[in-house]
């Protein structure tokens, strides 16, 4: 049984990394625990956030928040719900598809940088997040950033840590931007497209002057998974749209128009909207109960479903996109597929393709991450050692 | 007035002068290298004009590989960097020294490939701001940062400061639309950060990179977000009889849960000041003016308008005013955007950049006014409310020692209280030399530590830029 460590305050956690360092005794570091498929190598200790929980400030008016790192997604949603307000970004719930029991905690949103289909037009996590503290491999108690929307004083450690996946310190606290709940959403759904024609799409919607929030192609080998099935035949592509009715009454019928040039428009309600779109974010059609490896593949949006195309080539493909075709949730049918994958990325311009889930020893083999270019990875080396210079924090991110 | 310290110049770097420049000039194709002390000039300050050194020699190279060059030249023998945009830095980012080589980006100005289906433009790093919206503001796209320098200040500039401007309320700043970047390092490796996809693999480097202030590496490539510009604009005017009521009213627009694209603040002598220069048609009897501006459809124009007039009128606003034409909503924007040039004609001034949570604003407002009349100097505001990001213009005469001197030490007192507030020093200007010292009151010495040896673990010599940002005491090594 692995030990797992719950400081139930920062200087716990600053007095724990300070006695490890001392053996040098490594720590996974450990959020909710929905993601621990990624972190869990021999004769590590967990150092786990969950102790360190609750809202520490909340000012709607200027809309940002302030809490532990270890608060769970869901008191923090459900406090902004109250006040009708709500994160940019749109954090997926990946448990279903990672088989996993955790409770997702804000520090580990942002420590995965974890952002759903809002993030084509409002920032990922990290753009949300204005400021953080953290203890460091040394045993230090560190704040970086601050709780106003615009600061550029000093280097921006924020980003750094957004998305670090616990490879270079035990965030305690995190500090956040806010959006308002917007009045009303309405989804333009365009039926029938293949792959390229949905790409083609998309870019003409995103061309508009109609802020669309949202746009997502979904393959018909998916489309039934999602809605509970509602959706119309053939592949769908949704285009979401948000804000004040009247302005959404507007903007859909503009797009609406021209969005019929490419195949049988429907429009769906508010209520469908948030179900469709919360499915998309979570990749719900992949939770389906088994350890199939599943990737998550970052690239430019019009190369993903040139990406898709080229791997059919060679096996058997099944996905489906949001973030305008550069987000591909995939599944293969080859074996090894890691090579094959990572080879295609660099052919369709480049990217990043993160295995999300697959059996234990696949991902102990360190597959699960990128490889960086050599003199980018020996950069991230050495900003990590500034860190962690005794490696403390052991991350498979870092490889 | 000269109380900012530099580093020591290297008597070794200075005693080899004439064999770096003579080694430089193989390095580079001709007349890209600046040398004679006579053509130094224009390179020995930027628009922090109190401070000015002349460089060593000013390179201007024409490719990513002759920086690559010159970066390792210097690496291998010790020889400090200033990398340099348009020159425009508020903060003295660019200002060089005695025994540094400025790297001036000028030459590398060709915007490289505009990519629609991508919404995204990859320039080189001389780029001005406003050439890419202007590139491709014909096809229905802008680039959202738009700092008030926007003509002349650079891309590479805008990510080494992570540059704002009046519109980021909406859009957010330079790095919330910055994809990718070709960085050197300080040992000559040239590497890719980031590209068209949304997010990278691995650590944010883009993201440290951006507002490094050019301690980091040098920029010579940019791929930045595209947006469709929208249907259309409209900028409102509001006149209050009092700051407060005006700052009060902008947390009540924020807290209403309506984001317009930009709330901008004037007071009185900033009023004053603009409407001279710019005659925008300001309002002149009022004590503070919001600039505000919505945009969309018609339908939602009129909509978030209607929020907000409500609002204003809850807070006795005393002049509405609606643009009811293109050319009007130029003209009110003309004002606000020549607010530093403007001043500048009527008196020196230093322009400070803390920035302050919301709720805080009408307080510190009335502590701005405060210090600056204890030191019996004049102070206009003019900043992004929307944002809580303060401007205050202090007045002096620059040919009266003991004035800037009194200028300089008001700043610090206004700054200190954006700090002690819970704002920050600088929200989109930079540290660069004039906040450098300051930095104690924001950070720890932990944190700063932190911060200090991330830097160095991109140049463990500290050889870019290195009398910037940091406390010249107490650096580390790598």
């Amino acid at each position: 049984m692995t030990p797992i460590h719950e400081p139930l305050s920062e200087e716990a956690a600053a007095r724990l990394v300070q006695v490890a360092a001392l053996t040098k005794s490594p720590f996974v570091i450990r959020g909710g625990g929905t993601r621990s498929l990624h972190a869990a190598p021999e004769g590590a200790d967990v150092l786990s956030a969950r102790g360190l929980s609750g809202i520490v400030a909340y000012n709607p008016a200027e809309m940002t928040m302030t809490a532990r790192a270890g608060t769970p997604l869901e008191v923090v949603e459900a406090a902004l719900a109250e006040k009708r307000q709500m994160l940019a970004f749109e954090p997926p719930d990946l448990r279903g598809v990672l088989g996993s029991s955790g409770i997702p905690t804000i520090g580990g949103v942002f420590a995965a940088n974890a952002s759903g289909p809002r993030r084509l037009t409002a920032g990922a996590a990290r753009d949300s997040l204005l400021g953080l503290r953290f203890v460091n491999g040394r045993g230090e108690v560190v704040k970086a950033g601050g709780r106003v929307m615009k600061n550029v004083t000093g280097l921006d450690l924020v980003k750094l840590l957004a998305g670090s996946h616990g490879a270079l310190a035990f965030i305690t606290e995190v500090t956040f931007r806010l959006l308002p709940v917007p009045e009303t959403a309405v989804t333009i759904l365009v039926s029938g497209l293949n792959d390229a024609e949905a790409a083609a799409a998309m870019a003409t919607a995103m061309s508009m002057s109609v802020e669309v929030s949202g746009a997502a192609h979904l393959p018909e080998s998916v489309r039934g998974r999602f809605a509970g099935g509602a959706l119309p035949e053939g592949a769908a592509t949704a285009l979401r749209l948000e804000g004040l009715s009247a302005s959404v009454e507007v903007r859909a019928q503009k797009l609406a128009a021209a969005m019929a040039g490419f195949g049988p428009v429907a429009r769906l309600d508010a209520e469908v909207t948030a179900r469709l779109w919360r499915e998309i974010r979570d990749a719900a059609p992949y939770a389906d109960g088994t350890a199939r490896p599943l990737w998550r593949v970052s690239v430019a949006p019009t190369a993903g479903q040139q990406l898709v195309a080229a791997l059919r080539l060679e096996t058997g493909v099944d996905a489906f996109y949001d973030w305008q075709g550069g987000l591909v949730w995939l599944r293969m049918e080859a074996a090894p597929e890691t090579a094959l994958l990572r080879r295609y990325i660099k052919a369709v311009g480049g990217g990043h393709a993160t295995l999300l889930r697959a059996r234990p020893e696949v991902l102990a083999a360190g597959e699960a991450f990128q490889p960086q270019a050599e003199a980018v990875a020996a950069l991230q080396g050495r900003v990590k050692a500034s860190f962690d210079p005794d490696g403390l924090f052991v991350s498979r991110m870092m490889g | 007035m000269d109380q900012i310290g530099f580093l020591q110049p290297r008597p070794a770097v200075l005693s080899r002068r004439r064999e770096i420049v003579t080694d430089l000039l193989d390095l580079l194709p001709e007349g890209c290298l600046v040398h004679e002390p006579r053509a130094l000039v224009p390179f020995e300050t930027d628009a922090f004009v109190s401070y000015r050194r002349l460089p060593l020699a000013v390179a201007l190279p024409e490719t990513t590989q002759q920086v690559a060059a010159v970066l390792k030249y210097c690496h291998r023998y010790g020889v400090p960097v200033v990398p340099r945009g348009a020159g425009t830095s508020l903060s003295g980012g660019a200002i060089p020294q005695e025994d540094a080589v400025v790297i001036g980006l000028s030459k590398m100005a060709r915007i490289l490939e505009v990519d629609y289906a991508n919404r995204t433009a990859t320039v080189q790093a001389g780029v001005t701001n406003l050439a890419i919206s202007d590139a491709v503001s014909a096809d229905g796209y802008f680039y959202a940062p738009d700092p008030s320098s926007q003509l002349a200040c650079t891309i590479g500039g805008n990510i080494g400061m992570n540059s704002g401007g009046a519109h980021c309320l909406k859009y957010g700043v330079t790095t919330n639309n910055l994809l990718g970047v070709k960085l050197v390092l300080i040992d000559g490796t040239i590497v890719e950060l980031g590209g068209k996809a949304l997010d990278a693999g691995g650590l944010d480097l883009l993201g440290v990179v951006c507002g490094g202030e050019g301690q980091l590496g040098i920029v010579t490539e940019a791929t930045v977000r595209l947006i469709a510009k929208p249907e259309g604009a409209r900028p409102v005017l509001f006149g209050f009889d009092s700051s407060e009521e005006a700052g009060a009213c902008v947390a009540d627009v924020i807290g209403a849960g309506i984001i317009p694209v930009a709330i901008e603040f004037m007071d009185r002598p900033a009023i004053e000041i603009c409407e001279a220069f710019a005659h925008a048609g300001y309002p002149m009897d009022v004590e503070a003016l919001l600039i505000v501006e919505v945009e969309g459809s018609e339908a939602e124009m009129d909509a978030m308008l209607a929020s907000i007039i409500a609002i204003a009128r809850s807070h006795g606003v005393k002049v509405v005013k609606e643009s009811q034409s293109a050319l009007e909503a130029a003209l009110i924007w003309k004002g606000r955007k020549s607010a530093f040039g403007a001043t500048g004609r009527i008196a020196d001034y230093i322009c400070m950049d803390g920035t302050v949570p919301l709720g805080q604003l009408p307080a510190v407002l009335r502590g701005t006014a405060e210090i600056v009349e204890k030191y019996g100097l004049r102070v206009a505001n003019v900043f992004h409310a929307g944002d809580g990001n303060m401007h205050p213009l202090i007045l002096f005469n620059a040919n009266d020692p003991e004035d800037a001197a009194k200028a300089e030490a008001a700043g610090n007192d206004i700054l200190k209280l954006c700090v002690d507030v819970g704002g920050c020093l600088t929200g989109e200007h930079g540290v660069g030399i004039e906040k450098r010292d300051l930095m104690r009151h924001q950070y720890s010495d932990t944190d700063l530590a932190q911060q200090m040896a991330v830097r160095a673990a991109f140049d463990p010599q500290w050889l870019l830029n290195p009398s910037k940002v940091f406390p010249l005491e107490g650096r580390p090594a790598a």
